[in-house]
């Protein structure tokens, strides 16, 4: 079920206002967040944010095309490595 | 010989369901061209006047996304997923379902057939 449109894009707080003072003072710095739920809003772009993927932080560097995804997306949970004996198929 | 949209002739059948020959237009699509049109939807291809015709043709031409412009926008938004890296990308690469289902067992759609490993022997008693 889709979000209600009156309350807008879920963005985490802390996270959005650390983009947005990073975009005033036209610094680049990697900036950590858990936050996997937040939306990826058009500020975003051009930044690199390190989104934790349960086990460590995987740093995304934001593109035009991802806006409207959410990180989470970018920063997967698990791995698979293919199953045994299966040589091919196995790239990446 | 009816010709819309490119390559698609159904002939001796309704309208309504004529039209869904075209890769793009279900039964609810066919329905809205031909009220739009005027075209009474359980009258046959091969009974509609060269006006109608023409008048469904343009219909589809100038409001609907059709055949090939559409096969190819659909790709293009494939590729823009696996572009990004996003997690449904990853499994439009590797092949697996992309909206959470199971894949212990089934999924074959979308891993296609089945690919038989040799399983383990039996202990014997």
């Amino acid at each position: 079920m889709s979000r209600s449109l009156k309350k807008g894009p879920f963005i985490s707080v802390k996270l959005e206002k650390k983009i947005l003072a990073m975009a005033a003072s036209n610094k680049k710095s990697v900036v950590k967040t858990w936050s996997r739920a937040s939306m990826i809003s058009p500020e975003f772009v051009g930044h690199t944010v390190a989104v934790h993927n349960g086990n460590k932080f995987i740093p995304v560097y934001i593109t035009e095309n991802m806006v409207g995804h959410k990180l989470g997306e970018f920063a997967p949970t698990r791995i698979f490595r293919g199953h045994a004996g299966k040589k091919d198929k196995a790239k990446k | 010989m009816a010709r819309i949209a490119g390559v698609d002739i159904p002939r001796n059948k309704r309208g309504v369901i004529s039209l869904t020959y075209i890769y793009g237009i279900g039964r609810s699509t066919a329905a809205q061209i031909l009220d739009e049109a005027g075209v009474d939807q359980s009258v046959k291809v091969e009974q509609w006047n060269d006006d109608q015709l023409t008048a469904i043709r343009n219909i589809i031409n100038e409001k609907y996304k059709v055949e090939g412009s559409l096969r190819s926008e659909v790709q293009m938004n494939i590729k823009r997923l696996m572009d990004i890296g996003c997690y449904r990308g990853i499994r439009h690469r590797i092949g697996l379902p992309l909206r959470g289902q199971k894949t212990k067992n089934n999924a074959r759609t979308r891993k296609g057939k089945k690919k038989t490993v040799a399983n383990k022997k039996k202990a014997t008693k």
